[in-house]
């Protein structure tokens, strides 16, 4: 299973899946990260974590351990 | 009876801009009942039957952040009349999520576009016709900082609210869900007027369990809903969600019109350094030391600190006291009364409010990166390194203020958007050494380390370490574990500041500061001030001038036996109990007590080089570093408490934080004075060797105890839970 945490910086991917429950996984959906929706990994940051991605026009950063949830393709 | 109207909308969409836009200077300022998030409410301005509430920044409806259940709870247990939704235009798609929940609350909408100005400069374009069609509710377009439409939407609001007629939401989804939700109404209970069942049948869709425990009777779908999930193959939030945003995308292509797809926005650019790999450190740093230097520097340029010294030494110093003098003597006051309105009130309350031309300077600079954006940078940048001890990332800067003064610190954790993180924040920044502790440090260094650098290097060492302690330490008690702190945050695109925000936003916490130096600390002043001035002479009750003959001598003779395990015995036990005591008023106090408890009247060094010799033959090193640490770590001075207060919002989590704050100092000290001295062999093996054994052992227990998040949110909201 590739994950939006495996993604490289400057490459797009679709969100096929997110996985794991409750607040954090709410939290990303609310926040537009949806089945189908592109997302661009921006940068990571300087010490390592969390990263930033750009997801419908915005930039979000969200720690490399809830990206992992995001199942990706 | 007025109008209400709740002004509803993401963060950083401009919202506080327009609030403060539309009522001026009508705003009163408080907290959500029980919980640390902020309420503002304010009258529009020509229009004082009308209230609008500004609700906090929010993204969704969701049961899961404080800030959104707090949100949602006054939006369908108050009903304003109105909701006015700032959407920011340049961030459509994801600001018009929270509009599809807020259109399905049966409350009249009206969707203000916010930054249109700069939606034109980017050659954008944004048609409000069709928008307002598939919304199904009256769009305009406003710039809050230009200050353009804003009156237009708010006289919309107020016809929508005085009309009353809130419009069915037009948005529907795929039919499968539709389906759903169709069979699920006939099902809800009859109270629910009708404008509301569709916002209902989706929250017990999602099973939302907040929502359906308000229900007045109990409805079970869930053969509905599992039927459902396992059509999609999805689960029943996720479906919601993606069907909003589904929504959300099939209409914005013939709403917006974006001009250039591929150009690099400036925002993007500044972020291409400030953020950058390898500069975002030295950058970050940069702004730090800047912001320090200027408001708690002792340099030139440190217009905050040069701002506190003239209060000081000048205002509250010379001037105050003198007209203050010069008042009494031609009203003929004399005695007691000009002693506590000199002595108790005037030098208590100045030597608090002396601070406020640094916080003044601090919160302005706090403010502005605030404005700009910054802020969330910051959080970006150190969140690898504070979230291990349970803080946010945005924990650094109160900790960095608090090195200075724990007052700003405290109060600049209001920046920090997670509850825990903040609570957690405003409890252990006290740990840090402040500038006030100073002199403590330096008088125990030169009276029993011969002034080594080590003394005052191991009391930063020793905050630090506390606040990392306690940061993993509380969040595996239950109070702290209950709530999950995601870290899924928006980086907002940078923005001038506004003036009129900063200025607000500076004055706002400098004046909530002010008010308590008018209250909390000038009692406590008072008590003091006859603590220390009145005692028993002979039997006689009446003023001293010698401090051991006092009330709090006497107070501190009776309760020093509390501080024996900590190696504060014989004849400095009570005296160090005292100096403690005093230091709630301001940690100053502790050297200046000492001279007075060494019969020392002679002008005082900072460090009290004069009362060294006096203090080395009552100290021991170990009792001497005792000493040290629990004042280091212990409640801090009156001013501080009434920050945590004020901040905190609730009576039990601010004696909690307090009572941490003196229980842990206290474990602390007792630690080292119990363990250390039984290894160098100072204190003999007793009782409390073993406590302190136990609570170390407890200590490092805790530390290595494996800590699991919760997933849900565990907020009790009584008072606006009422329905």
């Amino acid at each position: 299973m590739k994950t939006l945490k495996d993604i490289p910086v400057r490459e797009t991917v679709s969100v096929k899946k997110l996985h794991g429950e409750g607040a954090v996984r709410r939290r990303i959906m609310d926040m537009g990260i949806t089945k189908g929706t592109q997302v661009y990994v921006r940068k990571v940051a300087p010490l390592g974590d969390p990263i930033e991605v750009n997801v419908r026009g915005y930039e979000l950063s969200l720690r490399k351990a809830d990206a992992q949830m995001i199942e990706v393709e | 009876m007025g109008i209400k109207i709740a002004l509803a909308g993401n963060p950083n969409s401009g919202k506080t801009t327009l609030f403060n836009a539309l009522t001026g200077s009508n705003q009163f300022v408080g907290n959500w009942p029980g919980v640390t998030v902020e309420k503002k409410e304010g009258r529009l301005k020509d229009q004082k039957d009308v209230t609008i509430t500004d609700l906090p920044g929010i993204y969704s409806l969701s049961p899961y952040t404080l800030e959104e259940v707090v949100a949602r709870n006054y939006l369908i247990h108050e009903r304003p009349e109105a909701i006015l939704n700032i959407v920011d235009g340049t961030n459509l798609e994801r600001n018009l999520y929270l509009t599809t929940q807020l259109l399905e609350l049966g409350i009249p909408v009206v969707v203000a576009v916010n930054m249109i100005d700069v939606v034109k400069k980017n050659g954008d374009q944004i048609r409000l016709q069709p928008l307002a069609e598939a919304l199904g509710c009256e769009v305009v377009a406003i710039s809050a900082l230009k200050q353009t439409g804003i009156k237009e939407a708010a006289a919309l609001a107020v016809k929508l609210a005085q009309n009353q007629k809130a419009l069915p939401p037009v948005h529907r989804f795929s039919s499968n869900v539709e389906q759903v939700l169709d069979q699920i109404i006939p099902q809800l209970p009859s109270d629910i007027p009708s404008a509301m069942q569709r916002f209902y049948a989706i929250k017990l869709f999602e099973r939302d369990d907040k929502i359906a425990s308000m229900m007045s009777a109990a409805v079970n779908v869930e053969a509905l809903i599992k039927k459902a999930e396992d059509k999609l193959d999805e689960d029943a939030e996720s479906i919601i969600t993606n069907e909003r945003y589904n929504y959300i995308s099939s209409i914005i292509h013939q709403c917006y019109a974006k001009k250039n797809q591929s150009r690099m926005s400036v925002s993007d650019k500044i972020d291409s350094i400030v953020t950058n790999r390898w500069l975002a450190l030295p950058i970050f740093i940069a702004v730090m030391a800047l912001v320090y230097a200027v408001s708690m520097g002792g340099w030139s340029v440190s217009i905050g600190t040069l701002g506190t010294d003239w209060a000081n030494d000048v205002l509250f110093g010379e001037w105050v006291p003198g007209m203050v003098g010069t008042f009494l003597n031609t009203m003929g006051v004399g005695g007691w009364l000009a002693s506590l309105i000199q002595d108790g009130i005037v030098a208590g309350v100045g030597a608090v409010l002396g601070f406020v031309p640094q916080m003044l300077v601090l919160f302005f600079l706090l403010c502005i990166l605030e404005d700009i954006g910054y802020m969330a940078r910051i959080a970006f940048i150190m969140d690898r390194i504070f979230r291990r001890f349970g803080l946010s990332g945005k924990s650094f800067i109160p900790m960095l203020v608090a090195t200075g003064c724990g007052v700003p610190g405290i109060m600049a954790s209001r920046t920090i958007e997670q509850d825990r993180d903040r609570k957690m924040t405003i409890m252990t920044t006290g740990f840090i050494p402040c500038g006030a502790k100073m002199p403590i440090i330096g008088l125990f260094a030169g009276a029993l380390f011969n002034n080594s650098a080590w003394v005052a290097t191991s009391a930063y060492f020793i905050g630090v370490a506390a606040v990392i302690l306690s940061g993993i330490l509380l969040k595996k008690f239950k109070l702290f574990a209950g709530d999950p702190a995601p870290f899924v945050m928006e980086l907002p695109a940078y923005h001038i500041p506004s003036a009129s925000n900063v200025l607000r936003g500076t004055w706002e916490r400098g004046w909530s500061f002010i008010k308590r130096a008018g209250t909390i600390i000038l009692l406590s002043s008072i008590v003091l001030w006859f603590l220390q001035g009145y005692g028993f002479v002979n039997g006689v009750f009446q003023a001293v001038e010698d401090n051991n003959q006092s009330l709090l001598a006497l107070i501190g003779n009776t309760v020093s036996w509390i501080f024996y395990p900590l190696g504060w015995i014989g004849d400095m036990g009570w005296k160090a109990t005292v100096a403690t005591m005093t230091g709630l008023i301001a940690k100053e106090e502790v050297v200046n007590t000492f001279a007075v408890l060494y019969h020392y009247s002679g002008e005082l060094s900072e460090a009290g080089n004069e009362i060294w010799t006096f203090v080395a033959a009552d100290f021991t090193a170990l009792s001497a570093y005792s000493f040290m640490i629990f004042n280091l770590l212990c409640a801090p001075c009156f001013a501080a408490m009434g920050a945590i207060k004020r901040e905190m919002n609730n009576p039990k989590w601010t004696v909690g934080a307090i009572g941490y704050m003196c229980g842990f100092a206290y474990a602390a000290a007792m630690i080292v004075y119990q363990i250390g001295g039984f290894i160098t062999g100072e204190v003999p093996l007793t009782l409390f060797t073993v406590i302190a054994a136990v609570l170390l052992a407890g200590l490092i227990y805790l530390l290595i105890r494996p800590y699991k998040e919760s997933r849900t949110l565990q907020v009790e909201l009584k008072e606006t839970a009422k329905i």
